[in-house]
């Protein structure tokens, strides 16, 4: 389960990493949204996958599930559900300024 | 007690959420934001006091016991930043009130900055790495709003880069806490040191160590710095310093953390390798300083000369080299700060950034030429100015470590400085001046203020070096001695 897991990781960063190298600005933003999903289920995958034993140390004999991973996922896309709202923000804001949603026409010398 | 430790981030986030209400009373946002600041500095003075005399001290949230809970973990080091950064925030905000405009005031400027400090001092105290990436976080999120305040084309177009480029290091970030949970099952940071300890660092986990190093590069601007010039010369002058001031410093701190006490034990491959681009960021920074022809162009690739500098020390990893590094942190917050105040203020007399343009600036200004010259100096690492210290101490501990090549890029750097803020002050301050007596601009009486009271702190850091040395020396102890920041977490 966890190698399939992995497998799916990988073929996510893949596309994330293909849309963030693109021009468009959407296609990037939306490149680091799968990005952020892609490293979630990673730490998802890192910290052991269903057990079906409760939460709680010594409470049953086979051990323990590791409740920590979804604490930190659960941060983790608060932050990046946040990140990604203000970028979407801020593209629209430099598209109506700058005209344009091209980054290869965004680059430019800082003075103009 | 225990409890000041949180006051630092706390306070700050309260009196930010509260001054939002307040959007368009700006004279009481700007009362309530300088207490709050002058209170948080006074607040980490006496916890460093306190740290100083009764060794490190923790906060476990909650009551959670490490290396169960999130923890706050005060020792010298983390203090002594908090209180500079503080400091230099306050007096920031001094020069914001009188340059900002009232447009930018109402656009939450004041709850932003607030929250910026927040996240600055929440990551100096944070004693869990996952919550070292939240702060982070609170950190960036505010800079991203502070980089396009004010909503110009160049700002919107800049800032844009800067937060992606940001977006995919706090993901990197994301994927090295992924890796280093799996490996030790732990996010204490105290405790991932002491099972790195136990296992030998291995080959995985030294790869867990470069992916970190390679995040916090990013943030710091170690090598990885091409996004920084740009985005850093297009917010407002009083965004500009706290930026060049406190925004690659944690980046620095971080790494300084990292590699003292969770991965210490692989030094031939992650020391060396911070050493290596130490020395590649401190030439890079010199060329592009030395082909700058604005202002900003040379301030920002002054920024990252200092980061090489700094990190010169970590990689070198003496006693001395660390004493150094830390004066040299310190120096470099207050340094910096001041001299993006007063490049934000060359720009906004002449209305120029290019430095052929300006000229004369001392004739109309004495005081204000005269400022630049001790930033000048201090920069350079001139006796009894605040570099000073810094720069013997690296180069002592190069000297011990036998790290020649470092040694030579980096006290070189320092002529490359002083050449390339020469030139500024040759070109701007020196000369025929092109705007006569009676029709200069006054400069405000608060960012006067602002420079004078950031030119007897560079003053104070370099004569006073002694006064400050038993708390570095108590940082250092710290930082070279892991065991005593691990013994104060999992044995207290």
């Amino acid at each position: 389960m966890e190698s399939l897991i992995v497998i799916l990781v990988g073929i996510l960063v893949s596309v994330g990493t293909y849309l963030v190298l693109s021009r468009h600005m959407i296609r990037v933003i939306v490149g680091t949204a799968i990005l952020s999903h892609a490293v979630h289920l990673l730490i998802l995958a890192m910290g052991g996958l269903k057990k079906g034993v409760v939460p709680l140390l010594g409470q049953s004999e086979d051990g323990f599930t590791d409740a920590l991973p979804q604490a930190l996922i659960l941060t983790a896309i608060v932050i990046s559900f946040a990140t990604t709202a203000f970028l979407l923000v801020l593209a629209y804001r430099t598209y109506k300024t700058n005209g344009t949603a091209d980054f290869r026409e965004l680059r430019g010398i800082s003075d103009e | 007690m225990n409890n000041l430790i949180v006051l630092p981030l706390i306070i700050p986030i309260i009196t930010g959420v509260i001054l939002v209400f307040l959007r368009h009373s700006i004279m009481l946002q700007r009362v309530i934001s300088t207490i709050t600041m002058i209170t948080v500095s006074i607040m980490s003075f006496i916890l460093l006091e306190i740290v100083e005399s009764e060794g490190i001290i923790r906060l476990d949230f909650s009551g959670w016991l490490p290396p169960f809970g999130i923890l706050f973990v005060a020792d010298s080091f983390a203090m002594l930043l908090v209180l500079t950064a503080s400091i230099v925030t306050t007096i920031c905000l001094l020069y914001a009130f009188s340059t900002i405009g009232k447009q930018i005031e109402t656009m939450f400027f004041y709850p932003f900055i607030l929250f910026l400090i927040a996240g600055v001092n929440g990551s100096f105290l944070t004693g869990d790495i996952f919550n070292l990436f939240v702060c982070f976080e609170v950190m960036l999120l505010s800079s991203y709003v502070l980089v396009a305040i004010g909503g110009k084309k160049v700002q919107l177009r800049e800032s844009l880069k800067y937060v992606l480029i940001n977006v995919v290091a706090s993901w990197m970030f994301l994927v090295a806490l992924a890796f280093l949970y799996g490996t030790v099952k732990t996010l204490n940071m105290a405790h991932i040191a002491q099972r790195v300890a136990e296992v030998g660092q291995e080959p995985l986990l030294t790869t867990v160590a470069v992916l970190f190093l390679l995040v916090f590069s990013l943030k710091a601007g170690l090598l990885l710095f091409f996004w920084l010039p740009g985005s850093y010369s297009v917010p407002p002058a009083a965004v500009q310093a706290l930026f060049a001031a406190l925004l690659t410093k944690v980046g620095i701190y971080a790494l300084i953390r990292t590699f003292t006490l969770m991965f210490p034990l692989n030094q031939d491959i992650t020391h060396t390798l911070i050493g290596v681009m130490a020395g590649i960021t401190i030439i890079a920074g010199c060329m592009g300083a030395l082909a700058g022809r604005d202002v900003y162009t040379i301030g920002t690739y002054n920024v990252i000369i200092g980061v090489g500098f700094i990190l010169i020390g970590l990689a070198v990893g003496t006693e001395a080299a660390i004493t150094g590094a830390i004066y040299y942190l310190i120096h470099d917050i207050v340094a910096k700060a001041l001299l993006f105040l007063i490049i934000g203020m060359m720009v906004y007399l002449t209305g120029e950034s290019v430095i052929k343009n300006m000229s004369g600036l001392i004739r109309n200004y004495p005081l204000f030429g005269w400022i630049y010259f001790i930033v000048l100096l201090a920069l350079t690492g001139v006796p009894p100015l605040s570099g000073f210290v810094g720069k013997i101490l690296i180069g002592q501990g190069a000297i011990e470590a036998e790290s020649y090549i470092l040694l030579a890029i980096g006290f070189a750097s320092s002529i490359i400085v002083l050449y390339s803020l020469l030139r500024i002050f040759l070109a701007s301050f020196f000369g025929e001046t092109t705007i006569s007596f009676e029709d200069r601009k006054p400069i405000p009486k608060g960012a006067y203020g602002s420079f004078i009271f950031l030119a007897v702190t560079i003053v104070f850091i370099g004569v006073g070096a002694e006064s400050l040395s038993v708390y570095v020396k108590d940082a250092v102890n710290t930082l070279m001695n892991p065991s005593v920041y691990i013994d104060a977490i999992l044995k207290g």
